[in-house]
């Protein structure tokens, strides 16, 4: 199993995501922006942080890379595809993924530890790790534009399909998003994002391994 | 060249955090009776060839599934 993470000029994270996709299994390795080769790659994880400085609006910019036309590409061939937060907001930029995410309602950048409830997997599509709808992760948030919005047909739609893949706990939502949305998936259910951070959360020492579950379902979707 | 002007608002009906920060803020300075404050964006931008600019618009400037825009030209720079 070999994982890519897309590296923006911009992107923090993808450190902590090449350590978690090796921790689950597999190896990992960086794309950079410029680069258009996915070849041999099972999974793609596009990362967090701030992609060409967030300029316009957050991921506007990287959505026309010649990585991400690569993910593109790869997402329509069906092949795994995973965005944390920055990466949420270029995939759903990129249309990828259905809505937007917007200034969170408190207009602050919120970092902070969050329950998150899984929902919409079904184990053949996300492998072993999520045959438990409503099972809790805790998982670390930390964005300034995380309000996920959408039009309310849209959100109908979603939740019909089975496409909300994560909500903030009762309580827990931090940003204003729309009925507690943390995560979607696309219709075919192989691109996946969300704004909390898994890759945060793979080690006991920093409090939580829930995160590992997440990338657990990706690998195990890819196989 | 042609000298332009777009202008990038959050759609109705989108909570728009920055417009309620400023009107929350007027009161405290003495103006009252503002409401429905939006914030958003103005881009200015010279082009060759003017007719490429809503599609430019539709594609980076502005997301159309939260925003709309409205383009106008600048005279005599």
């Amino acid at each position: 199993m070999l994982w890519g993470v897309v590296q923006f000029p911009g992107s923090c994270d993808e450190r902590d995501a090449l350590h978690a996709c090796e921790l689950s299994g597999g190896e990992a390795r960086l794309i950079w922006h410029e680069e258009r080769d996915l070849s041999n790659v099972d999974a793609v994880v596009v990362p967090g942080g701030f992609s060409y400085g967030d300029y316009l609006r957050a991921g506007a910019i990287a959505r026309f890379s010649p990585a991400m036309e690569a993910v593109a590409e790869f997402a329509a061939a069906g092949g795994p595809v995973l965005g944390i937060c920055n990466g949420f907001q270029v995939l759903c930029e990129t249309g990828l993924l259905p809505g937007a995410l917007l200034l969170n309602e408190s207009m602050r950048f919120v970092c902070r530890q969050v329950e998150l409830q899984v929902a919409g997997f079904s184990p053949q599509e996300w492998g072993q790790s999520f045959n438990l709808p409503g099972e809790t992760l805790s998982i670390p948030a930390k964005h300034g534009e995380g309000r996920y919005w959408a039009p309310e047909e849209m959100l109908d739609s979603l939740e019909a399909n089975g496409q909300v893949a994560f909500r903030y706990a009762p309580g827990q939502n931090p940003n204003g998003s729309a009925r507690d949305i943390a995560g979607v998936r696309n219709e075919a259910g192989n691109v996946l994002g969300l704004m909390p951070h898994p890759e945060h959360a793979v080690d006991a020492m920093t409090g939580s391994t829930d995160g590992l579950k997440v990338f657990e379902a990706v690998a195990g979707s890819a196989a | 060249m042609t000298k332009a002007r777009v202008l990038i608002r959050p759609k109705e009906g989108i909570l728009d955090p920055q417009g309620k920060a400023v009107e929350r803020a007027l009161p405290a300075l003495g103006f009252e009776g503002i409401e429905h404050v939006r914030v958003g964006r103005m881009v200015e931008l010279e082009a060759d060839d003017p007719a490429r600019i809503p599609e430019l618009c539709e594609k980076l400037l502005a997301n159309p599934l939260i925003e709309d825009f409205e383009i106008e030209s600048i005279d005599g720079g």
